[in-house]
């Protein structure tokens, strides 16, 4: 057992999408969104999403940290990024992304230092090597990378490293799930982040049973995908409306215990901005104060002028799920991958940046 | 950006092992998860493994998916 290719067999998947019409033809045609840019390039790759069109419509919500992320973030880091003998260190999708005024791309070409990281802990690596200078690590990011993140910045302090720091906006998924219901858009169940509930567990999201909305925990191949959208159609057909998990190879109910109290060591959480969903009450998080001595708002106050996003960009309604990317009138206009006005087009994750690659 | 690789350990060594997928080797860091052993298979997701794959649970998957399509 590799887990990859027992997931992508196909005499399995297509039995299975017979289940899925034969619900669509009793019951209707539902919505159903998935929160993961995993899934957004998954559901395109495997020709799932133009298989099922008929059957089941399913959007793309807020899944990917980069498209979410405010322009005040870039903004900030724009500002350190022109800080004399600051070293910006970051996930490479993060770049890329417009801020107001400029991207680190471009201040990197202006001389900036921006370094792409694979690993957090390349980031103390750097510091190491550089001692003169002060390095920030771009903290971004769902609860998949956030335990990682607070490792990081465990690791700095047993090293007594005194020149690494982070500019810390990590991201918490059950509450924009809570904003997005409170919108009221009509969806009738989440495809919900695998890898995100590796680490948090099915319990975390209470929200959905509350409000009785059908919830799948689901994996990446697209025999998950089929198997996981057959789940949520079938808690619909029966009026249910629990979370179920399709990914037990990987999440278990009450996630990864040692991942969480890593993630509780160091941060907690704090009201925070999204892109598109405005700021939604305890959904990111913040250095504690045991740790403020890496937390780089704290050491250096950041000034920066009121962002502005570009008013014609709807990357807002498109990370909501209330428009698609050919409503845009900037979509293979103006913005693609090449030049990217927002930043759902600059993440290879991004809904617009799928759509523009995958869309027949 | 929440991607996630199956890779097998191949080493460990302390917080620190040797992961590969596909012949492609990589050191990961293993200080997230808990009773790691050679051998076993990691999500690997920006350099750190966050959860050990079960494969009892993955064979009980593919076979819940035969009983419904029968």
């Amino acid at each position: 057992m590799k887990y990859i290719l027992e997931f992508r067999e196909s005499s399995l998947q297509e039995p299975l999408i017979e289940k899925i019409k034969e619900i669509s033809f009793r019951k209707g045609k539902f919505k159903i969104m998935e929160v993961c840019g995993t899934h957004t390039v998954s559901l395109f790759r495997s020709g799932l999403r133009d298989l099922l069109k008929d059957y089941v419509e399913v959007i793309s919500g807020p899944g990917c940290p980069v498209c979410v992320t405010p322009d005040s973030f870039i903004d900030k880091a724009i500002s350190l990024s022109k800080k004399k003998d600051f070293i910006i260190t970051t996930f490479g999708d993060m770049v890329r992304v417009p801020g107001s005024k400029s991207s680190l791309e471009k201040e990197r070409a202006n001389g900036a230092d921006v370094r792409v990281v694979f690993s957090p802990l390349d980031s103390l690596t750097i510091a190491e090597e550089n001692p003169s200078k002060k390095v920030c690590m771009l903290g971004v990011g769902f609860e998949t990378t956030s335990p990682s993140l607070a490792f990081t910045i465990i690791q700095a302090k047993r090293k007594k490293l005194k020149n690494f720091f982070m500019l810390s906006a990590p991201k918490l998924i059950p509450p924009a799930l809570s904003a997005l219901l409170d919108e009221r858009i009509g969806i009738h169940g989440f495809i919900l982040p695998g890898h995100v509930s590796a680490v948090i567990g099915s319990k975390a999201y209470k929200i959905l049973e509350e409000r009785s909305i059908p919830g799948v925990i689901t994996g990446f191949e697209p025999l998950d995908l089929v198997q996981g959208i057959y789940m949520i159609l079938r808690q619909i057909e029966r009026n249910e409306g629990k979370v179920e998990i399709q990914y037990k190879r990987v999440v278990k109910e009450e996630g990864n215990e040692k991942a969480l109290k890593t993630l509780n060591e160091v941060f907690e959480p704090v009201d925070s901005e999204w892109r598109g969903l405005g700021m939604i009450p305890k959904s990111g998080l913040k250095i504690k104060d045991l740790y403020s001595e890496f937390d780089v708002e704290r050491v250096f106050p950041l000034e920066i002028e009121k962002s502005e996003e570009n008013p014609a960009c709807k990357c807002g309604d498109v990370l909501k799920g209330i428009a698609n990317p050919e409503d845009c009138p900037l979509f293979r206009k103006v913005c693609n991958p090449e030049n990217p006005v927002g930043a759902c087009m600059v993440s290879s994750e991004g809904t617009c940046s799928a759509w523009y690659k995958y869309k027949i | 950006m929440c991607l996630g690789i199956p890779m097998k350990v191949l080493n460990i060594e302390g917080e620190k092992a040797i992961a590969e997928i596909g012949g492609i080797e990589k050191e990961i860091s293993i200080a997230l998860v808990d009773d790691l052993k050679v051998g076993d298979y990691v999500i690997v997701h920006a350099g750190f493994a966050i959860e050990k794959l079960d494969e009892k649970e993955a064979l009980e998957t593919l076979e819940l998916i035969r009983e419904i399509i029968e």
